[in-house]
């Protein structure tokens, strides 16, 4: 097999989908009683964020896929997009580029505030073609939205991430046209400071937003191309409402097989990430020389137009995930009920910031050391190596082990400890570089922890600060499991 | 070139006040309760105390910082006081400073007292708390049970013993604990159980069920200390009682952060042992320590202490311990006052405490518990902190001459 040319476009796409997937029927039937209207809505599952994912954790792992941490040398920008980011301020793309490892100088990023911004955030990278940029650029969109209870949004949303890498290189995809058109169309808002969205009549938006402004703009798009409709092989649009992207193409003479899937039954919508997961869903299933539209719609329009090229595409996909039918654990992990978790969660979680910035890699990259003198992993890095044969100062050179593989060495599932969701399940963890860590599990079933079982690391939320409105992270090891999550 | 401590120090008296949920009494009073005690068993007057060592873990908690509290409870005439805390081991740290500085010939005669009121916190288990700043930015926020427990699935592994055999060697140390404790007038827990009702009780942290940990207490603990010259003038008609060994081992990050340890067993635990039996002259603890005061805290901890401690041979515990080697009738008995699991663990007390058993039976004052075996050497083992970072302390206490 021949090298695939190094040409501009895009490298590669993600979608990163959180475990759990709580079953829609759950939710209605605790609203069945003064919704009966949502019945329509309750089919499949929608993908739940963990208490201890946000969109940056989401993201980070959706960038992880799409090699950023192994290549992290070759990342130039990263661009995190979100409406529903975890600090207002503080820089939540340099947040995971800490934990990705990016380089000091990669131009970072936070975009959002309409559900078309993973869109236009990476219709202007492949725009710009890397002018500029001395490598890669990541565009990655999270979201993990709060609707109010027994909303339409609450059953129709999901949480997840989804991202694409752009640059030069074995493209999988080139850039063909993009049209983009701002309208202050307020089909629906949320305020800053606010949990929920408010949303105005469906048919409306319907009729004025997508049948008119969605559809012309992509119209324009083609046109620019001097592409026809009936030649589009795949559409993706996201469809919060029902059926509107078969109304769209319809209208627009698209071929109704181009419809890609928006795995409302299996995901959920993924708000601003979702036309990044559609995409990726688009380009798996497109043929080499196919033509992939994809457009969003939120605050105006976007549309795309690429060409799939024959390159593999290289990310893993979302597993099949593990059913969940607790609809209070969505109220709870969204902190929309104040559930009674004893005197243990009154700990004070006040963060030294200054001990966090003087370590700051330790908890963002994981970052032990190697001793040079006898090769020796460890975490914390250390003055003085802890194996007793070597006891060498000044050794040690930063290793980091978030992408190290490691196994169980001990393990206990403790009911009496405090944590969003109960039990806490921790041990001691050995990597296969030889480091030892005491870590928090994450993401493992009852029974399921043994000594020996094969552990992969996640960049997670390891406590909130509730009083001051902070919260810290870190890497948990997860079972290794045949699907990706 | 150091000589140790062995019979530079003698015991003049010891008192430990009732332990258990103390809703009535207050650091202070517990404190009093104590020492109370240990003055009339001393049959000495306040003012010959020349220097006192308090030990208290938490003072967050209870008593706040500084030997001051000590002081101000006893009333003692401005003496030196110092306050020592090693976490769980912290009583065995109260006693080794008084009993260094008599064997060092600073003082004659000195209090070492340890206190802990821990049932001010309004919840069960040990209070939470911060590991450090630096620290709690990666550590589990772990509890006790859970990182004892982490014992079990390691143990099982190591020797690829069914979990299930494990299980049922420390319900029957919890068993032996509540039978023995049930005859201890100042036990916190008196209640008999069985092996089911281990088995059946609800997980606190798996392996680990609510039996198997140990109780969480108010009480307090003290010795008063002086030279075996001075105890045998003070004292001409009792037997000696000297210090024989006072070993400590700290974990130094290997175990947790190096490959080395198999998370089977307590490395300290083994290490301060080790260092203790060269300084008492002991080859054979099996069969020359008389009786033990381990720390358990939870069974499965005093299940693989025994081998760190030489009494079972390398994965012989479990048998040994179903066989009822350490019963109170066995060939070696370990907690026959009830231990932390039913006497109680007010932290800071524990060390001294388990001192005080050892003080008695050797002098045939356990009541109902006294073992019908006498011996003339006793071991104590106080460890503070989790099974991967830890300090253990190791005493040995015998009769003069053993």
């Amino acid at each position: 097999m021949t090298q695939a040319p190094a040409i501009f476009g895009l490298l590669a796409t993600t979608r990163y989908l959180p475990r759990l997937r709580l079953e829609r029927a759950e939710v209605f039937n605790q609203h069945r009683w003064m919704a009966p209207g949502l019945k329509g809505l309750a089919k499949g599952r929608r993908a739940l964020a963990h208490w201890d994912e946000d969109t940056v954790t989401m993201a980070v792992e959706a960038a992880r896929q799409l090699g950023a941490a192994e290549t992290a040398d070759a990342v130039a920008a990263l661009t995190l997009v979100s409406t529903s980011l975890p600090f207002a301020e503080r820089s939540n793309a340099g947040i995971a580029a800490a934990a990705l490892g990016l380089p000091a100088g990669a131009a970072l990023r936070d975009g959002g505030a309409s559900a078309r911004a993973g869109l236009s955030e990476l219709a202007a990278a492949l725009r710009q073609q890397g002018q500029g940029l001395a490598g890669d650029s990541l565009v990655v969109a999270a979201e993990r939205r709060t609707p109010r209870p027994a909303s339409a949004l609450e059953l129709i949303a999901g949480d997840g991430a989804a991202g694409a890498r752009v640059g030069r290189g074995a493209a999988i995809a080139t850039f063909v046209a993009h049209r983009s058109v701002h309208a202050d169309f307020v089909d629906h808002f949320r305020e800053s400071g606010h949990a929920h969205d408010y949303g105005w009549e469906e048919r409306w938006v319907r009729d004025e937003a997508y049948l008119k402004l969605v559809a012309g703009t992509i119209k324009a798009c083609l046109a620019d191309a001097g592409v026809a409709a009936a030649d589009v092989a795949h559409f993706a649009l996201p469809a919060p409402l029902p059926r509107v992207n078969e109304a769209v193409a319809r209208k627009l003479g698209l071929p109704p097989t181009a419809l890609v899937s928006t795995e409302h039954e299996s995901a959920g919508d993924l708000g601003s990430a979702q036309p990044l997961a559609m995409l990726d869903i688009a380009l798996r299933a497109a043929a080499p020389g196919a033509l992939v539209l994809v457009a969003a719609f939120g605050s105006g329009c976007d549309a795309l137009l690429l060409r799939r090229t024959e390159v593999p595409c290289p990310s893993p996909v979302p597993g099949a995930g593990k059913p969940e039918t607790s609809y209070l654990k969505l109220l709870s992990f969204t902190g929309q009920i104040d559930l009674e978790w004893g005197m243990r969660a009154e700990m004070d979680n006040k963060t030294a910031l200054t001990a966090a910035w003087r370590d700051h890699a330790r908890a963002a990259r994981f970052e032990g050391g190697r001793c040079s003198a006898c090769g020796t992993v460890q975490f914390p890095k250390s003055g003085v190596c802890v194996n007793p044969e070597c006891r060498a100062q000044g050794t040690q050179a930063p290793l980091s082990l978030a992408d190290a593989q490691a196994r169980v060495m001990s393990h206990t599932t403790d009911f009496l400890a405090y944590t969003p969701h109960p039990p806490f399940q921790f041990g001691h963890v050995d990597f296969d570089n030889g480091a030892r860590v005491l870590m928090e599990f994450a993401d493992a079933d009852a029974g399921e922890l043994a000594v020996g079982l094969p552990l992969r690391m996640v960049y997670r939320i390891k406590d909130f600060d509730r009083q001051r409105g902070f919260r810290r992270y870190f890497w948990k090891a997860t079972p290794v499991r045949r699907e990706t999550n | 070139m150091a000589s140790g401590i062995r019979d530079k120090v003698a015991i003049l008296g010891m008192g430990c006040s009732r332990f258990g949920e103390r809703w009535d009494a207050g650091a202070d009073e517990l404190m009093l309760e104590a020492f109370n005690e240990a003055k009339a068993d001393a049959g000495i007057d306040l003012k010959q105390i020349e220097a006192a060592w308090l030990g208290v873990c938490l003072e967050e908690n209870n008593v706040g910082k500084t030997a001051g509290p000590l002081a101000a409870a006893l009333r003692l005439p401005r003496i030196a006081a110092t306050r020592v805390e090693n976490a769980c081991a912290t009583g065995t740290e109260a006693l080794r400073g008084a009993a260094y500085a008599v064997a060092a010939g600073a003082y004659d005669i000195v209090l070492a007292l340890g206190v802990e009121k821990l049932k001010d916190t309004g919840y069960g288990g040990l209070p939470v708390r911060t590991r450090g700043v630096a620290n709690d930015l990666w550590l589990p926020n772990s509890t006790a049970p859970g990182a004892f427990a982490q014992l079990a699935s390691a143990y099982a592994a190591k020797h690829r013993v069914d979990p299930k055999d494990l299980k049922r060697a420390m319900a029957h140390v919890s068993v032996k604990s509540h039978d023995n404790g049930a005859l201890n007038l100042k036990a916190h827990l008196r209640n008999r159980i069985t092996e089911d009702d281990v088995l059946k009780a609800p997980t606190i942290a798996a392996p680990l069920g609510l039996y198997d940990c140990c109780g969480v207490s108010d009480g307090a603990a003290c010795a008063i200390l002086t030279t075996p010259e001075i105890a045998r003038a003070l004292q001409p008609g009792r037997e000696l009682v000297t210090i024989k060994a006072l070993e400590l081992s700290v974990s130094n990050g290997e175990e947790a952060g190096f490959r080395q340890w198999d998370g089977a067993g307590i490395q300290t635990a083994r290490e301060a042992a080790a260092r203790a039996y060269a300084g008492a002259g002991i080859g054979d603890p099996r069969r020359q320590i008389g009786m033990a005061e381990v720390h358990d805290c939870f069974s499965v901890t005093e299940t693989v202490l025994m081998e760190d401690l030489g009494f079972s041979a390398p994965g012989r515990a479990i048998h040994d311990v179903l066989d009822g080697c350490f019963d109170r009738d066995g060939a070696l008995p370990v907690q026959p006052d009830g231990g932390l699991k039913c006497f109680g663990h007010p932290i800071g007390a524990s060390g001294l405490r388990m001192v005080y058993e050892i003080w008695l039976q050797l002098q045939g004052r356990a009541g109902e518990r006294q073992l019908k075996k006498p011996f003339d050497l006793g071991l104590t083992h106080n460890l503070g902190g989790h099974p991967h970072q830890n300090v253990c302390a190791v005493a040995i206490v015998g009769r003069q001459g053993a």
